[in-house]
């Protein structure tokens, strides 16, 4: 099963429930922190990383005395990443969207590919627990094509709980397509409400039940409640602010560690989201 | 006189270079502000991390700065709306990017585009999945019966209004859709429009999180980013990437650290980091639930409680922030 954890608002916890779910549950449970522009899960989980890969994607790579100059590589680019100028080929390696078009196009076939980097992932483990992550390349712009390279690490058969970045845009739903749940992390403020609206338009979209994890519960007002409700989207868990939790996530501890007490919450957080995942099938 | 062209030229292009700065006030004091040349500076707040308070902190300078153009370039979840409440003057459509639609009738099943797709967005049916089409385009160039559409998508709305803080551009990306740089990109040089228009010289841009591509459309010509950083691992692990973007760009960095007093370790050792990267520590924000109360009630802290703890730091953020840009 797949659960992905989700928000719309940056900052209300996702990450503090993926880590906290991940190592509260007795079976085997991989945790894909695929938030690869600002990923945090490993400084709570803080694994042994026991392997670090680069991954890239194909750019062109243009061989100059083969080509022709007749200009149908820029022509089929939708992303300007390649041009005929006077006697030369620019392509612009960071533009690049990897499709392939140009090289395909070539009649000359002057076109081969070459890598960019897009960042790095690493896999290592703590406690039996699998965990992933990738790590975007300051400067380079696309995260999705290592979003989906991190999610390429998912394990059939057993939990894989994926920690999604903010927003509603194409990291997110690179994040949630082929969930069987998403798990959306809210606070009860304006913001939170507002940016939650946009989430569930992005799971409805995809046609993936949710639910909600309320954060800092007794903050701002009840709106996300009366959202919820009229939605139809069970609220699963509520966490009332609390300085000692805010205090340990700043030092890094997940709650289950400082409050041992909350392991039990967040096995039955994973088992309603698996009644709702098999009701649904 | 072609260091007063050079610094003429960097204004127009809106290039961080302090030397042109200084030279432009220089020609502006000579002229006495008659060359009709306006120093336009933007301020881009960034955070890395999400939800450390970029957009209260922006709200609340929009209560603090005299003449402004507010811009919201978290355009992907924008909120700074919900505060400054927009009577939206003018509503346009954003176009971007093509997704491919394949006609049936008109397709013989020869499987060539599911072949070429490097996206697997094309089903054994010949259907095109719009969430998986890059809009590439390439099945469209080499179907051989021409039977694949390539239409433009309109992916999102952009919007210049007026608030109660003056001027705002503003966008709304559709949900799931793609080109959020090329939105942000374009609304921020609508904002600087507007202002250019208005006479002023102030652009103040709410940015988005992250490192990838609507952040880094974020920067591009910024005068400057502030940093809202909170004192936690996270917030600090991200403070440290995005300052590294900023560099990566050479746009120059500064940065307030927001909720200081809930780890004041933490804390100062983003400001330590901060100092060995000759990026301005420009000042300390507390917890204070002033903030989640102000926006609770659609206002910004300075509008909520000017006596609150929290006001009075981003007071003197602001001024330290005015002090160092000059404005």
């Amino acid at each position: 099963m797949i659960i992905s954890i989700a928000s719309g608002k940056g900052g209300t916890g996702k990450t503090t429930i993926a880590t906290n779910l991940a190592v509260s549950l007795k079976s085997d449970v991989q945790l894909l922190d695929c938030d690869v522009e600002e990923p945090n899960s490993h400084l709570f989980i803080q694994p042994v990383i026991e392997k670090v890969k680069t991954i890239t994607t194909p750019v062109p790579e243009v061989d100059m005395e083969k080509c022709s100059l007749c200009g149908k590589c820029g022509e089929i680019c939708q992303f300007k990443a390649i041009a005929v100028i006077a006697d030369t080929v620019l392509v612009f390696h960071e533009l690049c969207h990897s499709c392939g078009g140009c090289m395909q196009v070539c009649p000359e076939k002057a076109i081969t590919e070459t890598g960019r980097e897009l960042g790095v992932i690493e896999q290592g483990h703590r406690n039996g627990l699998e965990f992933v992550h990738g790590r975007l390349r300051v400067g380079e712009a696309m995260s999705p094509p290592l979003i989906k390279k991190v999610r390429e690490y998912t394990r059939p058969g057993i939990l894989t709980i994926i920690d999604a970045p903010p927003g509603t845009s194409c990291p997110v739903i690179a994040c949630m397509t082929g969930a069987d749940f998403v798990l959306l992390v809210t606070e009860p403020t304006p913001f939170g409400l507002h940016d939650l609206k946009l989430a569930v338009g992005a799971v409805k979209i995809l046609g993936i039940p949710c639910g909600l994890v309320i954060n800092r519960s007794d903050i701002g007002n009840d709106q996300v409640k009366i959202y919820a409700e009229q939605e139809n989207i069970p609220v699963l868990m509520e966490i009332p602010f609390d300085r000692r939790i805010a205090e340990a996530y700043s030092r890094g501890k997940m709650i289950v560690e400082v409050m041992p007490e909350w392991k039990e919450r967040f096995a039955k957080l994973y088992h309603q989201i698996k009644e709702i995942v098999f009701s649904n099938n | 006189m072609h260091h007063y062209l050079r610094a003429l030229l960097q204004a127009v292009f809106h290039e961080p270079d302090p030397n042109s700065r200084v030279l432009l006030r220089e020609l502006n004091r000579k002229t006495k502000g008659n060359t009709g040349i306006i120093a336009m500076k933007e301020i881009v707040i960034i955070s890395g991390k999400g939800g450390t308070g970029k957009t209260s902190i922006i709200a609340a300078f929009a209560s603090l700065a005299k003449s402004k153009v507010l811009c919201d370039a978290d355009v992907d979840a924008a909120d700074l709306h919900l505060i400054t409440k927009p009577e939206i003057k003018e509503k346009h459509d954003f176009e971007s990017g093509h997704t491919a639609i394949i006609n049936q009738d008109k397709c013989s099943e020869c499987g060539l585009c599911r072949d070429l797709c490097r996206w697997n967005a094309i089903s054994e049916d010949f259907v095109v999945n719009f969430i998986e089409c890059e809009g590439c385009g390439v099945c469209y160039y080499f179907c051989p019966e021409k039977a694949i559409d390539f239409p433009l998508n309109t992916c999102g709305e952009w919007y210049l209004s007026e608030t109660r803080f003056g001027p705002m551009a503003h966008a709304r990306l559709h949900i799931a859709e793609e080109n959020s740089g090329k939105l942000v990109a374009l609304i921020r040089q609508e904002g600087k429009k507007l202002a250019e228009k208005r006479h002023i010289n102030l652009l103040l841009t709410d940015g988005p999180p992250g490192i990838g591509c609507p952040v880094i459309a974020s920067l591009g010509g910024a005068t400057a980013v502030l940093i809202v950083a909170e004192p936690t691992v996270s917030g600090r692990h991200d403070m440290e990437r995005v300052v590294e973007l900023a560099a990566f760009f050479k746009i120059p960095a500064m940065v307030c650290v927001n909720k200081f007093d809930l780890n004041p370790d933490q804390g100062k050792a983003i400001e330590v980091f901060a100092r060995e990267k000759n990026i301005g520590v420009i000042g300390r924000v507390p917890f204070d639930p002033a903030f989640t109360r102000a926006m609770v009630q659609g206002k910004t802290i300075v509008e909520f409680d000017s006596q609150s703890e929290g006001c009075k730091a981003v007071k003197g953020v602001w001024e330290n922030l005015a002090q160092s840009l000059e404005i």
